[in-house]
């Protein structure tokens, strides 16, 4: 047992005194408890992946959970630096490596708002398409390990079997199944076939019942929502404040969402809604308000794809673009809506081949920051209810 | 109503030594092959519920043979003691697991005439008290690893056990009270006459109860939605976060031997013990064809205690898990009451309700009990029957036989393919 205050990782990382333990024990009376700060992570089997959690516990009372990331710190921004501004394509992949398809997107976007080079109409219409694909895979990913995290097995195994289909077109399309580095600069590298978008259609019929059937398994089990409603509460001021994106910012009933408010690619032409947290089943920006927005946005992918597929023009698929192009001298910024939230890449170019600085803006990393303001004074079983809400890649959290 | 049961035992026993090593050839023989049957069928329905086939290689027949397989295997791995570890307590904590669950066989009876220790007129109690040792082994092993992981594991077993264990005891006594017997032999003679004599539609307050009881019992078993104590979201894998090998498999054969003898016990406290539905037994017990009812009973029997293990199965591949604080508050808050109010309101069934009120009661109770069943078995033969929803569409199958998807855009090859 360590004394409160002693570093127990690197320096600088202090444990604070929790603020009203003595609130927290009442009804412990004569008893005399004892602190016990446990390692849940790198290797643990609820942190999806190697996040590591050191958790400050009282019994089953959490008093502090200090999320330690950077673990699988593999220097992409660095890397970034060094290598032509075509190849850095499929470094992107492996940071967020549930949702390639929206890194390479929005690294591409990026790098052509700098060069000022425009994608031909069908690929922008390929992108949409496949972005929201990948969305849906990416929330199939959230919604199995969710109810895993919870102790239910089978949706895990439901959601990878409709996400095997989706994994199946995109080796269709591009022959990778996870990292698909399926955009280039000015386009996407292969056309999509007309047999390629009756199976997504194909597909669509498929799952979209689906979710009728995911709800029933889990979302509205009794269980689960004694689990998730009112646990782990994101207020949108908190929400807002902490820099959070994507489902985890919505599902705090914060209705911002990138594809709509600035809408990049062709979402403008698209009709679809922005789904937000309500607070049904408790609190607006508990566990399960975060959980159903990815629901919900699986439905409204589905739209999109859908109208998509009926407006895909023809034509290119790819501008013309030199291998060693040089893009101008100067900065750009630019962020997409990702399954996870906005994934910005920031890029400085001074005229060379390669860029000057390249920086990624991870919602995942940023999402992660406020597992300290609301794991604490749960209980230990919350945890993984959390953490799993949140949904944090940590291949993206720690590029 | 039998007081008694003139058990005509199975052997007559010389001398206890020689019934000692009997059972111990006999009944570790069946409690082997029983946890490895479950274990084979537990993955089997777990595949099935989602969409897989669960192991199909080892053994030429659906993968019989993936238990046995898995036993070797894990009797070949390294004897593991953590350093840290009460090595002792570490050794002894498995056994303490296993040997209860072996040691409540004994006193399980089969049907009226299979079952090892006839004298025993409180079995019921002897079970129930077996039963709870087993928990004494679990925590044991929580402490004895020196694990944080493994002490939250045994913490969490402690505090279910304080909340089930009451509101389970006292469901059991109704259907004891209501009988007037401790004896599961004496409780299981009294359900003969047809599936409305069956204990549990004999007044609401049994049929309340056997809910309780079943639930209860999840979380005797460490079966999900209580299966708090080695929950591997959560705490890595509980009180057995340390174990491996043929220490870790002792858990397991204790944990799926303890499924059998709850769903065993329910079947006799609750659900008709070894009589079917329709009174053949009993009659067949009433024409002096002794071995055959009893033989059979066995048969009616096992499939009872099987198909409870099926519905924990089922609930486990299902529900998700609940909290610490939601399983204490069930138990406490909601199920003791309940199994009170089922005590107290047999109690006084038996004193107040009789004659024909008592024949409506029982009709009622289990036309509502078979409906019930029968909307399950419906739901199951659907998923069975209809498996459409399980099973993928054509995009996967017809997939490869198109031809090559999807040509290379000219650019593609003009840049060289970076990527890697």
């Amino acid at each position: 047992m360590r004394e409160p205050g002693e570093s127990i990782t690197t320096p600088g990382m202090i444990i604070p005194d929790p603020v009203n333990v003595d609130a927290l024990r009442e009804g412990a009376g004569e008893l005399r408890t004892e602190e016990m700060i446990i390692n849940m992570g790198p290797q643990h089997p609820a942190t999806h992946g190697v996040l590591r959690v050191i958790l400050r516990t009282d019994g089953e009372l959490i008093l502090d959970a200090i999320p330690d990331i950077g673990y699988l710190h593999r220097c992409a921004e660095k890397i970034g630096e060094n290598v032509p501004y075509t190849q850095f394509v499929p470094y992107t992949d492996r940071m967020d490596y549930l949702a390639a398809m929206n890194n390479n997107i929005a690294y591409c976007l990026a790098v052509e708002k700098l060069a000022g080079i425009e994608a031909p109409p069908r690929a922008q219409y390929i992108r949409v398409i496949v972005a929201e694909m990948n969305r849906i895979a990416s929330h199939l990913v959230a919604w199995g390990t969710y109810g895993l995290d919870l102790g239910a097995f089978t949706p895990f195994l439901y959601a990878f079997r409709e996400r095997e289909l989706i994994l199946d077109l995109f080796e269709a399309l591009c022959g990778a199944r996870l990292t698909y580095s399926y955009m280039a600069i000015g386009g996407v590298r292969f056309d999509a076939t007309a047999a390629w978008c009756d199976k997504v259609r194909e597909f669509l019929d498929y799952f979209e019942p689906k979710i009728a059937e995911y709800n029933e398994l889990l979302s509205f089990n009794q269980i689960f929502i004694k689990r998730t409603a009112n646990v782990g509460v994101i207020p949108p001021d908190r929400a807002i404040a902490y820099g959070l994106s994507g489902p985890v910012l919505r599902g705090s009933g914060v209705k911002w969402d990138l594809r709509k408010d600035t809408p990049d690619l062709v979402y403008d032409k698209m009709d679809f809604d922005v789904c937000v947290g309500d607070g049904r089943m408790g609190k607006v920006g508990d566990c399960w308000d975060r959980y159903f927005v990815r629901v919900l946005e699986m439905v409204q992918s589905a739209r999109i794809i859908r109208q998509a597929l009926a407006q895909l023009p023809a034509g290119e698929c790819r501008a013309k673009v030199s291998r060693a192009f040089k893009p101008p001298v100067g900065e750009v910024y630019y962020e997409i809506e990702n399954p996870r939230g906005q994934l910005g890449f920031y890029i400085v170019s001074d005229g060379q081949a390669v860029p000057y600085r390249l920086k990624a803006r991870g919602p995942s990393f940023c999402n992660v920051s406020i597992l300290r303001e609301i794991a604490r004074d749960c209980l230990l079983g919350d945890i993984p209810a959390i953490v799993g809400s949140i949904d944090v890649v940590m291949g993206e959290v720690d590029r | 109503m039998p007081e008694t049961v003139d058990f005509i035992p199975f052997v007559n026993w010389p001398t206890w030594l020689e019934g000692l090593i009997v059972m111990a050839v006999v009944y570790f023989a069946f409690v082997s092959v029983l946890a490895m049957f479950f274990i084979w069928w537990e993955r089997k329905v777990s595949a099935h519920m989602q969409s897989r086939l669960g192991p199909m290689r080892t053994g030429l027949w659906h993968g019989w043979a993936q238990s046995p397989a898995d036993g070797l295997k894990l009797l070949g791995k390294e004897d593991l003691l953590p350093d840290d570890a009460d090595k002792p307590l570490f050794r002894l904590a498995a056994y303490l697991a296993f040997v209860p669950a072996f040691a409540a066989l004994v006193v399980l009876p089969f049907s009226a005439k299979f079952v090892f220790v006839h004298e025993m007129h409180v079995s019921l109690v002897f079970i129930f008290g077996v039963l709870s040792l087993e928990i004494v082994g679990v925590m044991l092993a929580g402490w004895a690893s020196n694990s944080k992981w493994a002490l939250y594991g045994a913490i969490r077993e402690a505090c279910q056990v304080v909340s089930y264990e009451i509101p389970m005891g006292l469901s059991l006594l109704a259907p004891a009270l209501t009988v007037g017997s401790l004896s599961l032999a004496v409780i299981g003679a009294n359900q003969g006459a047809g599936l409305h004599e069956w204990l549990m539609f004999r007044n609401p307050f049994l049929f309340v109860a056997f809910f309780v009881f079943f639930i209860a019992s999840l979380a005797s078993c460490k079966r999900a939605p209580f299966d708090l104590p080695e929950c591997e979201s959560e705490l890595v894998a509980g009180f057995l976060t340390e174990y491996s090998g043929m220490r870790w498999a002792m858990f397991f054969f204790a944990e799926y031997t303890v499924m059998y003898i709850i769903g065993a016990l329910t079947a006799i406290l609750f659900l008709g013990a070894w009589y079917d539905p329709f009174g053949i037994i009993l009659g067949m017990e009433q024409a002096g064809q002794s071995w055959a009812a009893a033989v059979a009973g066995a048969g009616v029997m096992v499939v009872k205690g099987f198909t409870i293990v099926f519905v924990q199965m089922w609930l486990r591949w299902t529900l998700p898990r609940l909290r610490i604080d939601q399983v204490m508050y069930v138990c406490v808050k909601v199920f003791l009451p309940a199994s009170c109010i089922t005590l107290i309101g047999s109690a006084a069934w038996q004193w107040l309700a009789g004659g024909l009120f008592q024949q409506i009661t029982q009709i009622v109770l289990t036309v509502l009990g078979t409906a019930g069943g029968l909307y399950f078995v419906a739901l199951l033969a659907r998923a069975l029957v209809k498996p459409g929803q399980g099973i993928l569409p054509t995009i996967i199958t017809s997939w490869h036989a198109e031809p090559a998807p999807a040509p290379v855009a000219p650019a593609a090859a003009e840049e060289g393919q970076a990527n890697g």
